[in-house]
């Protein structure tokens, strides 16, 4: 088992093909830049984009493990946690330090950046402590090794003062914007893309469809499982992380058991294996209340109806999952990829991505 | 190469002069001001406010009844004629008491809405959420109930109506020691809750310092159903009066089952004890006990009694404490916004801070140099399957 497999990610989505593995990023970065822009007098906005961005990040990085992997995790918000709690730690601890060679601004990134790193990597520690005993399984092992993992995190947040306890850590500096999000989202699904591409996306696919035929034919199913599992939980931190550093307040409640559900029910709306579903279900599931709430207040009169619509979000979600379950049991996407079906159009534009 | 990286960044570090731009408060307030100034309404004849609170979940009693009186008072003051002859008029937008989403439901509320003023959640980690939204964009807030003294620390536009959770400790110890007399007291906290464990702790070093002695330290997390272990070894210390500063929910099971468990001496509390169905999950187990309020309904005032009357004609309950404070607030906001010379936020604001021996029905309301509410609390016994008024006890 080797343990290099934590800084993988961006290792892998950036090195190997020298220039053009860096041209996507060189192409995300003025787009972000612009986006960023006109976002900058748009609170709200930003807010809610930057929610739908981290649920993004969630759904897509669960997919690597329960979509392309065939694993059932349901403790990602426990990975989550770990992010949030440990980058709000640091960034609390560092927000009153700057770097003399650059603008305070500039440095305020920079700290941002490198306790979103921290996060992600304490979180992907956690998912190779949690990941190397249980993978090492067959079956529904798992899922409940990570259900017990998301509690474990949840007490242990509730019961240290570091933490803030059952209030929550606040303070934290709010040094995130949405142009950050969406380059994490970006770099997100440029991982993901790039593993299902890969040789080691092809054995994730292996041990999806059939485990034994899989280490019959020579993949090395723990490891690959582990890694796996590793890169979902480090992107799952840097998302905590991200939450943190835009929401005012972080607080146990808002890693419960119920927040990984909702991560898992993105996942399978989407499609199990498709990260453009998980990046569709996620988008549609975090702006359908806020919609809801837009629709009811034009409509209905000052406050009541607009009320009641938070009230039967939950029943909603769950009728929508067994309409779709029942119409589509394979998910709004399959496992089909929207850079599977537009090649065909614009074949040129997308071969620079391969 | 990495490590001299790394000595380069370390050797750069160094103190901030100034507090980092976007980082705290009131830096933030200061753009604010001049960015944004509270936001006129769109609409010239009326007045729009916003209240962001938890309609659904565990603590969806409150989160209504605070809707409730909130919604009484703004139609009484628009029967009077409204504010500077516009109506008033009001948003409201539930948060699942998850503080993410009463940051999202403020900046909607601040942004999409303009609303000129915000009335608060009653969960503190979701009005501090708030609070940093509305510090933020200089829109002013009022908390109706969160009692947690960190909440009205974001800013000076942050304001509430109620008295502080050191302060319900603090009369629940005086109150034991000095009226029930005991000796000997243990604390059952809800480790899930920052409120309570602010309570607890308060009680526990006041309670101590009036020579009394506190012989066990037990928690539960909210939800849980059984707490059969916790109280056993509580009636092993045998206490003369266990304190449980957690919400009815739980409060009335943990009745119940320290009866079963033998415990027979009386169970304290908080204003999180304040529900209806406190009596109904309790039953006869909560007899004798007692809690701190904010206000009784008991009180012969005539005010109370109005509203009260009002209250039961337009809901057809009681109205517990968290109606009567949404009550509060909304009319010490209706109040400050009669006086304020315009709309904007730094006005409202100033005219808020101004507020003075506010007879609202759960107490006069003064707002002190920190913005917090100096008021008396009540202590409360359960009785008959009802509250009976006990004592008043002043800060």
């Amino acid at each position: 088992m080797e343990t290099p497999a934590i800084p993988v990610p961006e290792a892998r989505s950036v090195v190997p093909a020298s220039l053009r593995g860096l041209l996507p990023v060189l192409l995300a970065l003025p787009v972000l830049a612009l986006f960023q822009w006109l976002m900058s007098d748009a609170p709200f906005a930003s807010y809610l984009l930057s929610v739908v961005g981290v649920n993004i990040i969630l759904a897509v990085s669960l997919n690597i493990v329960n979509g392309m992997t065939g694993q059932f995790s349901i403790g990602h918000a426990g990975f989550m946690a770990v992010g949030a709690y440990i980058s709000g730690v640091l960034s609390l601890n560092l927000k009153d330090i700057a770097l003399s060679f650059l603008p305070v601004a500039v440095s305020d990134q920079v700290f941002f950046v490198l306790s979103l790193l921290v996060g992600g990597l304490a979180a992907a520690l956690c998912g190779f402590l949690v990941g190397l005993p249980s993978l090492r399984l067959r079956g529904d092992y798992l899922a409940i090794v990570t259900l017990g993992f998301g509690e474990i995190i949840r007490v242990v947040v509730q019961n240290t003062d570091a933490f803030g306890r059952a209030l929550g850590l606040s303070g934290i500096p709010q040094t995130s914007s949405p142009a950050m999000v969406y380059f994490f989202v970006f770099l997100t699904v440029l991982v993901a893309r790039r593993i299902t591409g890969s040789s080691h996306g092809r054995s994730l696919w292996a041990i999806r469809e059939d485990e034994v035929a899989a280490e019959a034919m020579g993949v090395d199913t723990t490891g690959y499982k582990v890694r796996a599992f590793v890169i979902s939980s480090f992107f799952a931190g840097i998302a905590g992380a991200l939450f943190a550093h835009f929401v005012p307040i972080i607080n146990p409640g808002s890693f419960t058991f119920v927040k990984s559900m909702e991560i898992v029910v993105m996942v399978v709306l989407g499609g199990l294996g498709s990260t453009t579903g998980a990046i569709v279900a996620a988008t549609f599931l975090t702006l359908l209340p806020e919609g809801l709430r837009s629709l009811f207040t034009v409509l209905g009169a000052e406050g009541s109806l607009a009320q009641k619509v938070d009230q039967i979000r939950m029943p909603v979600y769950g009728l929508l999952l067994v309409v779709l379950m029942l119409a589509r049991p394979q998910g709004l996407f399959g496992t089909k990829e929207i850079w599977d079906v537009l090649p065909r159009w614009i074949p040129r534009k997308r071969r620079g991505l391969a | 190469m990495l490590l001299a990286a790394l000595a380069v960044m370390a050797a750069a570090c160094e103190k901030k002069t100034q507090p980092a731009p976007s980082g705290e408060g009131g830096t933030q307030a200061a753009q604010g001001q001049g960015a944004a100034p509270g936001g006129a309404p769109a609409d010239a004849n009326s007045i729009l406010l916003g209240q962001v609170g938890a309609l659904t979940g565990g603590q969806a009693t409150f989160g209504i009844s605070t809707r409730n009186g909130i919604e009484l008072a703004l139609k009484e003051a628009n029967a009077a004629g409204g504010v500077k002859g516009k109506k008033l008029s009001i948003r409201v937008y539930d948060n699942q008491s998850k503080p993410e989403e009463a940051a999202q439901a403020a900046t909607r509320l601040i942004t999409q809405d303009k609303v000129v003023l915000i009335l608060g959640d009653v969960a503190s980690s979701n009005s501090l959420a708030m609070a940093e939204k509305a510090q933020a964009a200089g829109v002013p807030m009022i908390t109706p109930s969160s009692t947690n003294p960190t909440v009205t620390e974001k800013g000076d536009y942050i304001f509430r109506v109620c008295f502080i959770d050191p302060f319900q400790g603090f009369v629940m110890a005086k109150f034991a020691r000095e009226n029930l007399k005991l000796n000997q007291v243990a604390v059952l906290q809800d480790n899930k809750s920052a409120y309570s464990i602010g309570l607890a702790d308060v009680f526990t070093r006041k309670f101590t310092e009036l020579g009394g002695k506190v012989t066990a330290v037990e928690s539960y997390s909210q939800g849980d159903t059984d707490y059969r272990a916790q109280l056993t070894a509580i009636r092993k210390s045998q206490p003369e009066g266990i304190y449980v500063p957690g919400y009815y929910s739980e409060v009335g099971i943990v009745a119940r089952q320290a009866r079963e468990v033998g415990l027979k001496v009386p169970l304290m509390g908080g204003d999180g004890w304040d529900s209806e169905k406190l009596f109904e999950l309790g039953g006869s187990a909560i007899e004798g006990s007692y809690f701190s309020n904010h206000y009784s309904p008991d009180n012969p005032d005539p005010r109370v009694q109005k509203f009260i009357a009002d209250y039961k004609a337009a809901y057809g309950a009681v109205p517990d404490a968290l109606a009567a404070l949404g009550y509060d607030s909304a009319r010490v906001a209706v109040a400050a916004l009669e006086r304020a010379k315009d709309l904007s936020g730094p006005a409202v604001r100033d005219a808020i801070a101004q507020t003075k021996d506010f007879p609202g029905v759960a107490g006069m309301v003064t707002l002190d140099a920190q913005r917090n509410a100096v008021k008396s609390a009540v202590v409360l016994k359960v009785e008959d399957g009802k509250t009976q008024y006990v004592t008043t006890v002043n800060p």
